[in-house]
């Protein structure tokens, strides 16, 4: 169960851009509400403007999840600001989801937010793809990791590996990311907690996720 | 691992360092931002430049210098940004220079917005600048087509002296794909003879210009550019036809709007209407003879664009009118739901003729 990532009220998923991060936050924010009674997701992007939490707000919303949105997201004024009642976070019981813009970049809007992170317990999670250009071999990796808990002043608990191709993922995609994943978490020294998969690709000891990113075509 | 998960604005990036290309100026602007910011990452990493210019203007320009010398060069920048380059790509245009322009399209006019648009289809295809000129156009519809015709554009920019451009829109620079760089032949090309490399008194210098005082002179040499044109109207037409043959109707449509007509043509044929997709990718040259040959089979055409209705008129001259040719668009950065064209399909195929 993706609930699992939940060790403490907070969980913050950062990584590089691309590697699914707002699926991965999108995906547990609705298997925690099926859980828990008060959850919360917050969309800390100030980096990109296009493919965010805000374009599965209804969904989330429907299925009873506090969705904490810039005010403009999703608009011709989609600035990068943070929603104004992203402390409720830190000043409810709720459980909270943050997720992060790309890279070091997003994580700095962290910083300003680390010691209240740290006085109400938190998990930050890296998300790792094999196949993003930026995860594409271990010193990358590890310099993005390094980088944005330097930029955020918080340390990661845990790496997610969502390696995919997109539509083009099948089982060997999933494999042959892998091995990578475990050297990155080997030399980071940050454990692999969780190893995503479609429902098509799964298999034992895999986290089933759904694929929640806004469809064109 | 030979494909990589990427953003279309990361894959034409480095698709142009692969093809070669070592200089970009840019100044950022979203939805094309990924690009610049990717060829800031590599381009130090593999012995070339990207060098954030003051101005859309200076960048141009910046490329206009870069490419007298021969090297390969490009820009990058979302609609506002072009209306501001035009002036150097007439002068580019001007010099019979070669290079690449990328137009990642937002909403407009103005500032607009930063939502996906094919609103600058007229500009580029009709007046990227003042003057009688052409751009080659091409139109990417996927993520790996961003890569490939950024190969592309490179060889055909350098075959005819021209620049190319690549007109692609937020949703394709933004959303992500598998891409494969191995895919791409390079074109065997002429050697640049003209370029100011240093004649290192071994040869008669160069001179790159595009002022003419004496108005035959100038003549003369429009007229000789537009034979080049006719080469690349003849040789360098590129379209892909999706279900065409024994369709009644069929959606002309390039890039992101190609991909989501083509849900629409499958949708419409479940529904028993017999539908095809004509996607054009090279916008100049425009597929004309392929669009006149089609008119004489098919009852109707719905050019289904993010704008008002520009790419509708070509698609009007092409085929003489001989069927009607309608438009279904939306703008401002609003895209078009599979829904919303299947509608539209299955509207006009009920009407009755006459």
């Amino acid at each position: 169960m993706i609930t699992e990532l939940f060790k403490h009220k907070a969980v913050i998923i950062c990584g590089h851009f691309g590697t699914g991060k707002t699926n991965i936050a999108v995906n547990l924010a609705l298997a925690a509400a099926d859980r828990f009674a008060n959850v919360c997701i917050a969309d800390l992007d100030t980096v990109n403007p296009y493919f965010r939490t805000a374009d599965n707000a209804e969904e989330l919303r429907r299925r009873g999840v506090n969705v904490l949105l810039p005010q403009f997201a999703n608009t011709n004024v989609d600035i990068p600001s943070l929603p104004p009642s992203f402390p409720l976070i830190f000043t409810t019981d709720c459980c909270s989801v943050t997720d992060v813009g790309g890279d070091e970049e997003g994580a700095a809007v962290l910083r300003g937010f680390a010691e209240r992170y740290e006085s109400i317990g938190y998990d930050m999670y890296y998300v790792f793809n094999a196949f993003r250009p930026e995860n594409a071999n271990t010193d990358y990796s590890l310099y993005s990791l390094r980088a944005i808990e330097a930029a955020s002043g918080l340390k990661f608990s845990g790496i997610i590996n969502n390696s995919n191709l997109g539509a083009e993922t099948d089982r060997s995609v999933v494999f042959a990311a892998q091995k990578k994943a475990e050297e990155f978490a080997k030399e980071s020294g940050v454990p692999l907690v969780m190893t995503t998969a479609f429902e098509k690709n799964a298999f034992p000891g895999c986290t089933v996720i759904e694929d929640v990113t806004k469809k064109l075509f | 691992m030979s494909k990589m998960l990427m953003k279309g604005n990361e894959a034409i990036a480095e698709a142009a360092i692969r093809a070669g290309c070592k200089l970009f100026f840019g100044y950022p602007i979203t939805p094309q931002t990924e690009l610049s910011e990717y060829m800031a990452k590599q381009m130090p990493k593999r012995g070339g430049l990207c060098l954030q210019a003051e101005s859309e203007i200076a960048a141009i320009n910046m490329v206009l210098g870069a490419t007298a010398s021969g090297a390969r060069a490009i820009t990058s920048s979302s609609s506002p940004g072009i209306s501001l380059k035009s002036e150097g790509i007439s002068y580019i245009a001007g010099s019979d220079l070669p290079c690449v322009i990328v137009n990642v399209q937002r909403g407009g006019p103005g500032l607009g917005g930063i939502q996906p648009a094919q609103s600058d289809y007229n500009q580029a295809t009709k007046a990227p600048g003042h003057g009688d000129l052409h751009l080659i156009v091409l139109a990417p519809a996927s993520v790996q087509e961003m890569a490939s015709l950024t190969g592309l554009a490179f060889d055909l920019a350098d075959q005819y002296r021209m620049p190319a451009m690549i007109l692609a829109d937020g949703a394709l620079g933004q959303m992500m794909e598998p891409v494969d760089f191995e895919e791409r032949t390079a074109r065997e090309l002429p050697e640049k003879t003209w370029a100011c490399c240093g004649h290192g008194n071994k040869r008669e210098h160069n001179i790159i210009n595009s002022l003419y005082i004496q108005p035959n002179v100038l003549e003369d040499i429009v007229k000789e550019r537009f034979k080049r044109y006719e080469e690349v109207e003849k040789n360098e037409v590129m379209y892909e036809e999706y279900m065409c043959d024994d369709a009644d109707t069929v959606i002309v449509a390039y890039g992101i709007t190609a991909r989501i007509a083509k849900s629409a043509v499958k949708e419409a044929r479940a529904r028993g209407v017999k539908a095809g997709l004509f996607r054009c990718i090279t916008l100049y040259p425009f597929p004309a003879k392929e669009l006149e040959r089609l008119s004489h089979k098919v009852k109707r055409f719905i050019s289904v664009e993010m704008n008002m209705g520009q790419m509708v008129n070509d698609v009007k001259v092409a085929t003489d009118c001989r069927v009607p040719v309608t438009h279904y668009g939306r703008t401002g950065g609003v895209i078009p739901t599979v829904k919303e064209i299947t509608e539209e399909i299955l509207r006009l195929s009920a009407k009755k003729e006459g």
